[in-house]
């Protein structure tokens, strides 16, 4: 059920996607294979772009290795999700499709998440993203502009929904939550700052926040455990 | 001319490793204090980052991304769910978008 959000939101993005695909000269099926196996918006953009630009093998090896790199850490989070028990083709499968929108839903799951949970988002929001990504390359810029910017702030609706209600319980994470904002709008727009791209500006402010906030506010046991 | 699904497949390779490798390879509960606490915060900081400034960009108004990013944030405060945020912040796009256009 919590897919369904995500599956919509995917969609206007993956149409533009298909756009930026289109223009780097891939056809339709390559977009599809492409979406399917990435399921990365910024990975599968920087991608494109680099198809276009004809690189070498590696330079396109580094360039997914650190528009990516926030997964790494994504990973590492909800590797405490799940139960120990938890055996490596469950594992394998959650990590194929750990995307952004997935992994907030992950971890707004209580208790221990059951890869089931994961199954079920991915079946609306794998088909629902490749196909999008692919009708992006055939119809291009059909669909009006004003529907596409609309969906495409649905993700954003989402995450809200997933980090407020923790934060209007508990103190530290609101004055987290706040901080983060503040930042990475900062760092968004200093000049100095703002040629980095948004994959390594979420890296770098969640391990700085992240740290900083641990080491003044660690959490105890059961917290962590919630 | 590199072929397209070589590059495919590097896309594919790499984006995948990335995401499993701690998942396979962190299989306990983690005991440090700071590396468990830094691991609780992550999600909020990571999704808190990635939602702004990126709400007003992904719009043509700055102010359409912006009403919608507060009344969002209000939503969820006052607990509405998941999806009855999301479709909100849309409806509220398309609007603000709408009455922006006509004036």
């Amino acid at each position: 059920m919590d897919g369904i959000p995500i599956a919509l939101g995917y969609f206007a993005v993956a149409f533009t996607l298909g756009i930026t695909a289109k223009n780097s000269g891939l056809t339709a099926l390559q977009t599809f294979i492409a979406t399917a196996l990435t399921n990365a918006s910024a990975g599968g953009y920087a991608g494109f772009r680099a198809i276009a630009e004809n690189v070498s093998y590696l330079d396109m090896a580094l360039t997914i290795l650190v528009v990516n790199i926030r997964y790494f850490l994504m990973s590492c989070a909800l590797s405490q999700k799940l139960s120990p028990k938890t055996p490596l083709l469950h594992r394998l499968f959650i990590g194929f499709d750990l995307t952004d929108e997935i992994f907030g839903i992950s971890m707004a799951v209580k208790g221990n998440l059951c890869p089931y949970y994961n199954y079920g988002a991915m079946t609306v929001t794998i088909p629902s993203w490749a196909t999008g990504a692919a009708l992006g390359v055939i119809i291009g810029n059909v669909l009006p502009h004003s529907i596409v910017n609309a969906l495409s702030v649905g993700i954003y609706g989402m995450f809200l929904a997933i980090i407020i209600p923790p934060a209007k319980q508990n103190k530290i994470i609101a004055g987290i939550v706040t901080v983060s904002f503040a930042l990475s709008f900062a760092f968004a727009k200093i000049p100095l700052f703002s040629g980095i791209s948004s994959g390594i500006r979420i890296m770098i402010l969640t391990v700085a926040i992240g740290f900083v906030a641990a080491i003044l506010f660690p959490v105890k046991e059961e917290e962590t455990d919630e | 001319m590199n072929n397209t699904y070589i590059y495919i497949g590097i896309m594919f390779l790499v984006t995948f490793l990335i995401r499993v490798l701690p998942l396979t390879i962190i299989r306990k509960r983690i005991k440090n204090v700071t590396l468990r606490s830094f691991l609780y915060y992550v999600p909020y900081i990571t999704l808190a980052v990635m939602t702004f400034p990126a709400i007003i960009e992904t719009t043509d108004s700055v102010l359409a991304g912006l009403v919608s990013f507060i009344v969002g944030i209000l939503l969820a405060y006052l607990g509405v769910s998941l999806f009855g945020v999301a479709v909100s912040c849309c409806a509220i796009v398309f609007v603000c978008e709408f009455i922006i256009k006509l004036l």
